[in-house]
């Protein structure tokens, strides 16, 4: 048991650390540091240009999406290179937010479903950032039970012609590709009848529309297709199989291993031992630490269950489904935190804090955004049924909906 | 990176496994917790022959020299089997205590005996109610005898000898704190076995009335030995509440398998599912601080009591847990002598607290990290 790299491992973090020293846009790299958690702002730069800018640098040198065949704009690494990357990408990692879902989702389902020609044309640009590509699955009524979206494609010679509207789409505002996932058949059950494609978000009838969330801010938009067409050369995937090709689109979403999920640990640690309360430092008052201590042993389990994958890759094993267990616990965790962290300050806990400068509204800030992380990719509920169904075994749930026409599931629940 | 055991330890841990499904069944468990034996002497003795009492002892000793993350691997079992045997308090306390602080010929007196299994050792730190502290320590040590009450001692009253934690100065300091070994079998020691909730093993009340006592390690260094042993048996102890927290799980996940209502498995009702998945979680949180434990225990790492700490929390929440869920998920079922989940209950509530119960934890580990941080 020991957290040495193989002799191999060495040799791939030494070239990596020193083609990021050379290479990294170190003027961000305090800022970036420091922005833990929810959305990465610069001051006085374009996040977008930034971000871009250094994913194009990465993949001039062969340094992005490094998992990825080399003929697509990858490097052809293994996993735990992949992981090493990260770790010594650190901070400037975070410039990849709005890359995560073209390059952990739509990338591989193209890789799986989509012709040569077009892996050779689409795949490079999304990786080296030239383009942005979305995820178009969730609907205002399909969010956990994804396959029952309404968005509906029609065959209309060698087009598709798409009408509906989808919701949650981050990106959406500066995407030019997406992955669409649509309803070909509402006569049959409802896993049955979707079809995937990709499309320009630039063609004619998309309409994206940013969504003001609880938290005030707008990182999701809502898109609406009026008449658009898709060419049927860009479907993938087999008509009304598009189920099947959604499940390896999801399926890549869990494997972001090694990333470390945000629990505002660390702040509150740090948070607590700096303020000052009626009796003393807060560290040192017993419910505090009490508090604290319960924390700190979720953020180290959480830790050191990623160490136990990472050393699951490290010897070419594939990680095991513990591994899903970060979002759940990371997602409540925060919220508590936050919640906790307002507390400790009284009244005073209810303002936002932005004139505080030592926490600069930190945890008022992460107590909004927190609902989000709870039911983003996969509810807190969803995840719990993943792990009884796939890590325990337990049966799945009962469907009602499973063998009912699509056109015949309700829709309302009281008239 | 490795951190994971490796594949001879995990080749260790299927022999346990199948030696405690051989020699300790729930039927061998429930002797003891029937009062028919105090112990399952048969075990103890079979746990010496494969040589598993003594995984962590060197050679020199009589051990088999192999290690700690081997003994780790041990006490996972004894967890999950619910040894009815004084492994613990044996294994983690006493042999712990006399390798870090005994002198040679206390090893060559003590070691060999407990690894074949002739030698039940304790450690006798507590005086009543309460976490360890060099406050609490009443017991008196002058002119090489004992005398005072501990209580409760782990496995008291069929233990051969006890390391014996007693003032030797008079303010109440660490320094004023010494540990001697003394011989249970001797004069001026009574042994009253106590009533307690895990009723697979014993605990039992020390009076010690001019009782001989031989000095372990130096006058005054006692309380640092103490706050040594309890990191690694809090490592070593968390490994058996993950043990334990993991077979809990099992039956549960089992049970809601098996069991019909309303037409259906009842773990395909949510309500059910998720209690499951949640003890999952526990026990998954709780494995990977001992992981880590075991790294910084068997590395003799500087991390260690900040690791052991984190273990026994992780640990000992994640026991509990799964023990009351597990009757939860049984329902009527699991809250009846016949089934085996109260022993889960009784055990991980019993261990919660035999080496300082939470707030004790909770307060070293918070300790430690801002020792860590500020340094």
């Amino acid at each position: 048991m020991n957290f040495d790299d193989t002799p191999q491992e060495a040799a791939f973090r030494a070239e990596a650390k020193a083609w990021i020293a050379a290479n990294a846009p170190k003027q961000y790299e305090e800022e970036l540091r420091k922005a833990s958690l929810g959305r990465v702002q610069l001051k006085g730069a374009n996040i977008l240009e930034v971000a871009k800018a250094w994913q194009k640098k990465k993949a001039d040198a062969g340094w992005a999406c490094l998992h990825w065949p080399k003929e697509y704009g990858g490097r052809g690494s293994s996993p735990i290179e992949r992981v090493i990357w990260q770790q010594e990408e650190g901070p400037f990692g975070r410039l990849s937010a709005m890359f995560i879902i073209g390059h952990g989702m739509c990338g591989p389902t193209m890789m799986a479903f989509a012709g040569e020609e077009q892996k050779r044309n689409y795949l490079p640009p999304l990786a080296s950032g030239e383009k942005i590509w979305c995820q178009l699955f969730s609907e205002p009524a399909g969010g956990s039970d994804v396959a029952g979206l309404r968005t509906r494609a029609e065959k209309n010679g060698d087009e598709w012609v798409i009408n509906g509207q989808k919701i949650w789409t981050s990106g959406a505002h500066y995407s030019d590709y997406g992955i669409l996932l649509t309803r070909t058949d509402p006569t049959v059950p409802k896993h049955k009848g979707l079809t995937m494609f990709f499309l320009d978000m630039k063609s004619p009838g998309v309409e994206v529309r940013p969504i003001k969330q609880a938290s005030g801010a707008s990182d999701f938009n809502e898109v609406y297709f009026t008449d658009v067409r898709i060419p049927d050369s860009q479907r993938l995937g087999n008509v009304n199989d598009g189920w099947n090709v959604s499940l390896t689109t999801l399926m890549n979403e869990r494997m972001s291993i090694g990333a470390g999920v945000a629990t505002g640990f660390p702040e509150l640690f740090d948070f607590c031992s700096s303020l000052m309360l009626e009796d003393g430092p807060a560290i040192e008052n017993r419910a505090v630490r009490s508090k604290l201590a319960n924390w700190a042993v979720k953020a180290s389990g959480l830790k050191y269950t990623s160490m136990r994958a990472i050393s699951a890759l490290s010897k070419g094993e594939r990680p095991g489904p513990e591994n899903s267990i970060g979002k759940l616990v990371a997602g409540s965790m925060i919220q508590d935190v936050a919640a906790y962290a307002l507390d400790l300050q009284g009244a005073a806990g209810a303002l936002n804090g932005i004139e505080d400068a030592e926490v600069a509204g930190k945890f008022q800030a992460m107590l909004l955004r927190a609902p989000g992380t709870r039911v983003e990719g996969g509810t807190d509920e969803i995840m719990r049924n993943i792990i009884a169904e796939r890590v325990l075994g337990l049966p799945g749930d009962i469907r009602v909906d499973k063998d009912v026409p699509f056109n015949k599931i309700p829709t309302k629940g009281r008239a | 990176m490795n951190f994971d055991f490796s594949d001879e330890q995990k080749q260790m841990r299927d022999e346990a496994r199948k030696f405690l499904a051989e020699q300790c069944p729930p039927k061998a468990v429930r002797e003891v917790l029937d009062g028919k034996a105090p112990y399952d002497r048969s075990l103890w003795k079979g746990l010496a022959e494969m040589g598993f009492l003594g995984v962590a002892i060197p050679e020199q000793f009589g051990g088999a020299g192999a290690g700690h993350l081997e003994l780790c691997v041990i006490a996972e079992e004894m967890g999950r089997a619910l040894a009815p045997v004084p492994f613990s308090s044996t294994v983690y306390l006493a042999a712990e205590a006399i390798l870090i602080a005994g002198s040679d010929a206390q090893k060559q007196k003590w070691l060999p005996k407990i690894a074949s299994g002739d030698a039940i050792g304790t450690l006798a730190l507590f005086e009543g109610k309460g976490n360890p502290s060099p406050k609490a320590i009443n017991v008196t040590a002058n002119g090489g005898v004992l005398n005072g009450i501990k209580k409760p001692v782990a496995d008291g009253a069929i233990a051969d000898f006890a390391v014996v934690a007693a003032r030797t100065g008079t303010g109440g300091r660490e320094s004023d704190v010494s540990l001697f070994i003394v011989d249970l079998k001797a004069g001026g020691v009574e042994v009253k076995p106590l009533t307690n909730i895990d009723l697979t093993r014993g605990q039992a009340e020390i009076t010690f009335k001019d009782a001989k006592a031989e000095p372990l390690g130096a006058a005054g260094e006692g309380w640092s030995v103490i706050t040594q042993v309890l990191d690694r048996a809090a490592v070593l102890m968390a490994f058996e509440q993950v043990g334990g927290a993991d077979r809990a799980l099992e039956m549960g996940r089992d049970y809601a398998l098996d069991r019909i209502a309303f037409g259906r498995p009842i773990g395909s009702f949510q309500a059910v599912k998720h209690m499951l998945a949640d003890m999952y979680v526990s026990a998954t949180l709780a494995r990977s601080n001992c992981y880590y434990g075991a790294w910084a225990l068997s590395t003799n790492a500087g991390e260690l009591p900040e690791a052991a700490a984190a273990a026994r929390i992780s640990a000992t929440q994640a026991f509990q847990h799964c023990a009351k869920n597990n009757i939860q998920v049984h329902g009527g079922m699991g809250f009846t002598w016949e089934f085996d989940c109260h022993m889960y209950y009784r055990r991980a509530n019993a261990v919660a607290v035999g080496l300082g119960s939470l707030s004790y934890w909770e307060d070293a580990l918070i300790d430690r990290m801002r020792k860590k941080n500020a340094a």
